[in-house]
């Protein structure tokens, strides 16, 4: 356990080596080193997890003193590791699945000219993913904040040689750094407020100073929210995300969908205790979830684009965590953190399996009747789908959905759980529209090529997971068991279990298979099809736009932007000092057309001129 | 013998105002300078005026050092004047206009 500080350690140093020395490497020492560093890491980190459940430590608390980093009267900033449940489990999602995925990308990115670039990139995002959940300090989260929102931007616009991927990696690093403002405000009113940064300290002097419900505790919790929102892509703040489908598909799989959307979460989770705290900012989260999941489901419904259907499914689930958490179910939002990280890793890769066959064709439309022709990647998307779906009982998603639902109804909120069965329903009916369009019908364009193990392993060793690792905890009538909320509990606090009605239970069973049935309806109709050649109807393409919220805030702050730019951009502030110097260019101008060359006139005006002297002299 | 001094006083005033008007009214340098030395001699003749009128001789002292700077004047001038001539084949001071402001 005292390899702690090697988890993100590693990670980082395959990031500095690959950086420094990359191109001059060579594919396959690229690809070893970055595979290599995150699998040493996910070694560590699986040897400490099995170390834990048989031995936890005292308080099921480790903490890593690495050294202080700022040491102020006021504010003291130790680099410290905290390793509870919560954090071990993030560190365990990131580093397997960041490990498969590297892999993945080994063969995937194969024939790219910048291999060593994008391991480098890669290896620094894990890097600062881990610190981030690893921070015993918020300061040391924080910097691991940025530190994945910089990889984001790098690894969006990897290949920058298309001013589109560029201006969408702008657009997520602008968008979220807009959410990081608030979030260093909240940093900043706790560190003055409370005098610490240090998280279990400041969680601590939060529940002894502050009353429940009061202004101070709201307002810190809300600008937290909002830097969580920004991060997790969540409405308001939710355009970035499928803008950032731009990157390579294994990017997308690891940022955009397992590990750094989800940090929003975590953060939540992690200071859960200030939240308690913050009544009406709680609220605030489970509403702004609902919506989220609801709106991203419903964009789902008409993308074209595979990725952008797995964007706002990914926006979607998120939505369900946030509305976990909007309850107080930090355990359910845990739960669907690892089984979403898990299903929609699975999810990119499969997607990002069949483009690579098609010459890295994305439109839906143009794949069909890849069953057959693709079997392994049918397979592999078939189960992402399910779990995503939440598929009763053979999925992960159903499980952790079906917490999530039951956690919500027992909240209880009757609204939010109709939002949350609806969006479960609308879930089913968006990706398996994706599953007939992509895998069955004819065959619109040939598949070429195979793939290699490094494809084949990570898609099997994640569709196993998707299929399995619901049964860590089940609903009631599938034995109740809650190995996984128990092993959160140090972290979370107990979760009380309310029983759940069998109806509610039972409703969550049959929406997916609603859904599933829908889309198969509407499929054999040729529905789906119908859609893609008619021209999209208005209200189509604004379910496709999500709802128009780049077209609201274009109207609402881009363009009012530069309007205030364009205004500003000859400097009125500089209209003194500008107005002084056209003031002597002007007097010089008039001044000048006395120089005729006129030597009579020159006379005349010394004439003129001495007249008045002596007048002057005389008279005055 | 003394003579009221307004009366060369007068005079020196009507030679300095009629210099004047040759400088402004004259193309020819050759009569600007005239003019010049008209002027200098009304200023010379109100000198020695102002030194009989007081009854000093620092008057007449200054009537010398006038007629010197005349003559230095002149010979520089004609210098120019001959320089001018070469260059411009011409008298006119306006001719020489290359100062001007050009717009």
């Amino acid at each position: 356990m005292t390899l702690l500080w090697l988890i993100p350690f590693l990670p980082l140093l395959g990031a500095t080596i690959l950086g420094l020395a990359g191109p001059t490497l060579g594919h396959r020492a690229s690809a070893i080193i970055g595979t290599a560093s995150v699998g040493l890491a996910a070694l560590i980190a699986i040897t400490i997890g099995v170390q834990w459940l048989q031995r936890p430590p005292p308080g099921e608390v480790f903490t890593q003193n690495l050294w202080t980093w700022v040491n102020l009267p006021g504010l003291s900033v130790n680099i410290s590791l905290y390793l509870d449940p919560l954090a071990l489990l993030m560190t365990l999602v990131i580093t397997i699945i960041g490990t498969l995925i590297h892999l993945f990308s080994t063969e995937y990115m194969q024939d790219d000219p910048g291999y060593s670039r994008f391991f480098a990139y890669l290896n620094l995002f894990v890097a600062a993913m881990l610190l981030l959940v690893l921070a015993g300090d918020l300061v040391i989260l924080f910097v691991g904040w940025e530190g994945v929102g910089v990889c984001s931007y790098l690894l969006v616009g990897f290949w920058f040689s298309d001013p589109a991927n560029g201006a969408a990696a702008q657009k997520s690093f602008i968008v979220t750094r807009i959410a990081d403002i608030a979030m260093l405000a909240g940093l900043l009113l706790l560190s003055t407020q409370l005098g610490t940064l240090n998280i279990q300290a400041m969680l601590a002097a939060a529940t002894l100073h502050w009353p429940r419900g009061g202004m101070l505790p709201e307002l810190a919790a809300a600008l937290l929210l909002i830097g969580g929102l920004g991060k997790s892509a969540q409405v308001p703040l939710q355009t970035w995300l499928p803008d950032a489908m731009a990157g390579p598909t294994p990017v997308s799989a690891l940022i955009h969908a397992a590990t750094m959307v989800t940090a929003g979460v975590y953060l939540v989770a992690r200071t859960h205790v200030l939240f308690l705290l913050a009544p009406d900012v709680m609220r605030a989260i489970a509403i702004g979830g609902a919506l989220t999941l609801l709106i991203a489901a419903l964009a789902g419904l008409m993308q074209s684009d595979i990725k952008r259907v797995l964007a706002y499914s990914t926006m979607s689930q998120i939505g369900y965590m946030f509305l976990a958490l909007g309850v107080g179910a930090w355990s359910a939002a845990m739960f669907h953190f690892l089984t979403h990280a898990v299903f929609k890793a699975l999810l990119f890769l499969s997607a990002g399996a069949i483009s690579m066959r098609l010459h890295h064709a994305q439109n839906i439309f143009a794949m069909g009747g890849l069953r057959d022709r693709l079997p392994a990647a049918f397979w592999a998307f078939l189960i992402g789908a399910a779990s995503l779906a939440a598929l009763p009982v053979v999925s992960a998603g159903f499980f952790s959905k079906e917490m999530i639902l039951g956690d919500v109804w027992s909240a209880p909120s009757i609204a939010l759980w109709t939002a949350g069965i609806t969006g479960a329903l609308l879930t089913a009916i968006y990706i398996f529209r994706a599953v007939f369009i992509v895998f069955f019908g004819p065959v619109s364009t040939e598949p070429s090529g195979a793939y290699g193990i490094r494809i084949l392993l990570p898609l099997a060793l994640l569709a196993t997971a998707a299929l399995a690792i619901g049964w860590l905890q089940t609903p009631d009538f599938l034995g109740g068991r809650t190995l996984f909320a128990q092993f959160l509990t140090a972290s979370t606090g107990a979760t009380p279990r309310h029983p759940i009605p069998t109806l509610i239970t039972l409703a969550g069973c049959l929406a997916p298979i609603t859904g599933i049935a829908i889309a198969f309806g509407l499929h054999r109709a040729g529905f789906w099809q119908a859609q893609a050649q008619q021209p999209p109807s208005p209200l189509s393409r604004l379910l496709r736009s999500g709802l128009g919220f780049d077209a609201i805030y274009d109207a609402l702050l881009v363009k009012p932007y530069l309007w205030l730019v364009a205004v500003l951009r000859h400097d009125p502030a500089d209209l003194i000092s500008t107005a002084l110097a056209s003031a002597a260019t002007g007097a010089h101008r008039r001044l000048r057309a006395t120089q005729t060359g006129k030597l009579r006139r020159y006379i005349a005006w010394i004439t003129a001129g001495s007249i008045a002297t002596l007048a002057m002299l005389l008279f005055a | 013998m003394t003579i009221a001094w307004p009366l060369p006083a007068a005079l020196a005033l009507a030679l300095f105002l009629l210099g004047l008007l040759g400088l402004l009214t004259r193309k020819n340098l050759v009569f600007v300078l005239m003019s010049i030395e008209i002027m200098l001699n009304a200023a010379g003749l109100l000198f020695i005026t102002a030194g009989m009128r007081w009854g000093n001789p620092d008057g007449q002292i200054m009537l010398i050092f006038v007629f010197n700077l005349a003559g230095a004047e002149l010979a520089l001038g004609l210098v120019l004047l001959l320089r001018l001539r070469n260059r411009l084949a011409t008298l006119d001071g306006d001719a020489a206009n290359l100062l001007r402001d050009t717009p």
